[in-house]
């Protein structure tokens, strides 16, 4: 017999199973959304005609977060820091969110250590990248995927 | 706008010469300019655009931050410190809002 009560409590049990085969299913690595060509368009533009290195730029984020709004990142690069040798910027972007253009971070030699801290948004499951400027004309370019279980609200 | 001060950490003493971590957290809602309200308008965008970190009279690091940058932005960033002075922190807003900071170094 199936009355209202019962109805109601075996669907609630119905769409906390579906929440769970959910979950489940968000555990499993998304692949990360295509890049925008707003994205496209400024990476193309930093990386200008030269030959991008991978080596010597870390960008640290989590493989994965709950919530998109609120999500740590850290940019570090190894230089001496000195007039000869030393970072002059590094440009933050995301290959999915409706702005690209994350942030930009400065450097001088009064920096003595090219590495910044702070906290983004992310809207999907995307990669996000980062290209540092150096004296001399080096780019060095990282890259990293974070999967969002929640995307950044409103972003 | 921020509804209250901006919250600064620097080290309590300093050698000179010494490579420090300041650590900035601002308040402000960040609103992208990509949300709309009830009635469908877009809520425009309101956010810190411009962070800028000196040292009597030079520039230390700077910041251009997007829409992407958390609400209440965070930044931690290094300084080389040459000697006993102030560092001067600043946040720019879109509407129009200047929050300086001024923070004495003990330097010894």
């Amino acid at each position: 017999m199936l009355d209202r009560r019962t109805f109601l409590l075996e669907g609630s049990a119905a769409v906390a199973l579906i929440a769970l085969l959910c979950s489940i299913d968000g555990a499993r690595a998304e692949p990360a959304a295509t890049p925008s060509a707003e994205f496209n368009a400024a990476f193309n533009t930093l990386i200008g005609k030269g030959v991008p290195q991978e080596a010597g730029l870390t960008l640290d984020l989590p493989d994965s977060v709950e919530n998109g709004d609120y999500v740590p990142v850290a940019l570090a690069v190894e230089s001496p820091m000195t007039a000869d040798d030393h970072v002059t910027a590094v440009h933050l972007l995301s290959t999915a969110n409706p702005r690209a253009e994350v942030a930009t971070f400065r450097f001088t030699l009064l920096s003595g250590k090219a590495q910044v801290t702070s906290r983004m948004r992310l809207a999907k499951t995307q990669d996000v990248v980062a290209v540092a400027e150096l004296s001399g004309g080096r780019i060095l370019v990282a890259r990293r995927k974070v999967d969002v279980k929640v995307g950044g609200c409103g972003i | 706008m921020m509804k209250k001060p901006p919250r600064i950490k620097v080290p309590e003493t300093i050698n000179a010469g010494e490579i420090i971590e300041i650590k900035t957290l601002a308040t402000h809602i960040m609103e992208t300019g990509n949300r709309k309200d009830a009635a469908g308008n877009i809520i425009p965008r309101d956010i810190i655009h411009t962070f800028t970190a000196s040292f009597e009279g030079e520039d230390v690091f700077s910041a251009t931050l997007g829409s992407g940058i958390a609400a209440n932005p965070y930044i931690a960033f290094f300084m080389r410190v040459p000697g006993p002075g102030t560092l001067t922190l600043t946040w720019l807003d879109d509407g129009g809002t200047t929050t300086v900071e001024k923070v004495p170094l003990n330097v010894s």
